[in-house]
């Protein structure tokens, strides 16, 4: 069998000021898998998000990606596994033009030259962004942002897609867009979000996380149907909507 | 009827978040000439040195800065730029120059007689010395910037071994700008819409403090733009991106153009 693309076991992490974010956390992703990771504002998954490659470290328990230990010495590996894409494209997006943000990742890594440059095509052809690569990133909308920051991510090529609020902010057509990208895409992929259609849609797994545990974990259908446990984790789907009939 | 619109609406800050829709900055004009296809590490040199060569030229010598402008306005349409935009953008030195105006009046030595005003010889000089170099220098800087956007300019100092924390720091600032001036602009439009209306210098502690608010968010920004880049592998030093060869002909078409400049500057130095 292979190793999980994912799997943390025990994590447990106590911000400096003292706040205890993560109480024993156990994950694990398999290859090929999306998982939606839902939970109310200060669940702690932004900071179970910000252990998977390494950024937050020091507490209890263990990471490991496709089969790697998450630890300071193998850290440029583990960040080239796991792209994070962060919910501000605005923060993930620094570079004078589209190009040289998305060549930023893999030059880190030391692919130079022609490889380079076919990496960055390759991305943003992924993210039907090829045709913006001359552009600053402040002249595109919104939507296009998001997607290349997902470019910027996937010239690293990962082992694992990491989606923090994918949907927010996204006019509808910018997030059926999405959407369609990430199914495309076809990677293991964690997606963080509320919005809870979206996780329905793109997701066959959701996860519960609340007060710094997984409290749950199922097909997305199942999980979203029950009333009780929905209630318990301050979850809420939009007006009208069924997720039996959808 | 048709309300009136708000107060803020033709506020010259309003249109700063959606204002620069095209180019990468207001001064660039599109364009496929030789200038805009010149490398931009071989324009900035050209650029630079063409400014030093033009201010080189002794102030008595008219006839060299006659030849300087010549050259210009050849580059100038070569580089397919409109006259009159460079003109226009000439007036940009105005605030620069106006003092030049003052030093026939209060300058020294002999006067020189012109209806009832008496002038001095020195001070007209001088007056001419700032007024020619100054726009010439500005027209060159026109040139550059008509003919470059901001991620070329970035690039070129980068590859002119400008150290690369100063052209990180500029390509951060470029790149936020838009962001910070947008933020500002939504805070402005919260504050107007709760009453605010300073008309005198004590009504303003509510804008001082939305600047305070400003630093803290960007600072914080920052914070997470350095989060997001160590996700990607950043380990304190930028990499190389995309490092192409400038070929040697590219400079010498480039050099070609302050060298005619210092031609001229030598030959005023010559002929003096």
């Amino acid at each position: 069998m292979t190793a999980p693309a994912l799997d943390v076991q025990g994590l447990a992490y106590r911000y400096p000021d003292g706040h205890q974010a993560l109480f024993g956390v156990d994950l694990t992703v398999q290859p090929g898998e999306r998982v939606a990771l839902l939970g109310p504002n200060g669940a702690g998954k932004t900071t179970l998000v910000l252990h998977l490659n390494g950024i937050l470290s020091g507490g209890l328990g263990s990471v490991t990606v496709d089969g790697l230990a998450v630890q300071k010495a193998n850290v440029r590996e583990v960040r080239r596994r796991v792209g994070i894409v962060f919910q501000d494209p605005d923060d993930q997006l620094f570079m004078p033009t589209v190009r040289q943000d998305v060549a930023f990742g893999p030059a880190n890594l030391g692919v130079k030259g022609p490889e380079l440059s076919e990496r960055v095509e390759r991305a943003l052809a992924a993210v039907d962004m090829e045709d913006f690569a001359d552009r600053p990133p402040h002249h595109l909308s919104f939507g296009q942002r998001r997607r290349v920051a997902v470019a910027t991510v996937l010239a690293m090529e990962p082992t694992i897609l990491v989606l923090d609020e994918p949907s927010s902010n996204l006019d509808p057509a910018a997030r059926r867009e999405f959407a369609e990208v990430v199914q495309r895409l076809a990677l293991t992929t964690l997606m963080v979000t509320h919005d809870l259609p979206y996780a329905l849609e793109l997701c066959p797994r959701s996860v519960i996380m609340n007060e710094g545990r997984i409290v749950a974990d199922g097909p997305t259908r199942d999980i979203l149907s029950d009333d009780a446990l929905m209630k318990a984790n301050r979850l809420e789907l939009p007006y009208g909507f069924d997720p039996t009939h959808w | 009827m048709i309300a009136r619109p708000p107060r803020w609406a033709g506020h010259p800050v309003a249109d700063v978040a959606g204002g620069h829709s095209h180019g990468t900055h207001g001064l660039y004009l599109h364009g496929h000439s030789p200038l805009h296809e010149l490398a931009p590490e071989c324009k900035i040199a050209a650029a630079v040195a063409s400014v030093f060569a033009i201010v080189a030229t002794p102030r008595e010598q008219w006839w060299a800065f006659a030849a300087h402008a010549l050259v210009l306005l050849v580059v100038i349409r070569i580089a397919t730029i409109p006259t009159r935009l460079v003109a226009r953008r000439l007036v940009f030195e105005v605030p620069f120059v106006a003092f030049a105006f003052f030093l026939p009046f209060i300058g020294q030595g002999d006067r020189v007689d012109l209806g009832v005003l008496s002038l001095s010889r020195d001070g007209l000089w001088a007056a001419w010395n700032i007024l020619a170099k100054g726009s010439l220098g500005v027209s060159v800087s026109v040139v550059l910037a008509s003919t470059t956007t901001m991620a070329e300019l970035l690039r070129g100092l980068d590859r002119l071994r400008v150290p690369r924390p100063l052209v990180l720091i500029a390509s951060f600032m470029v790149r936020y700008l838009d962001v910070i001036a947008g933020q500002m602009q939504r805070m402005k439009v919260a504050r107007l819409s709760r009453g605010y209306d300073p008309r005198w210098i004590w009504q303003s502690k509510a804008w001082a403090t939305s600047a305070g608010t400003m630093f803290i968010r960007s600072y914080e920004r920052g914070e997470r733009v350095h989060l997001a880049m160590l996700s990607r592998g950043y380990g304190g030093t930028m990499p190389d991106l995309f490092e192409t060869r400038t070929d040697a002909g590219q400079w010498r078409r480039a050099l070609s153009w302050p060298l005619v400049h210092a031609l001229v500057t030598t030959a005023a130095w010559v002929a003096r």
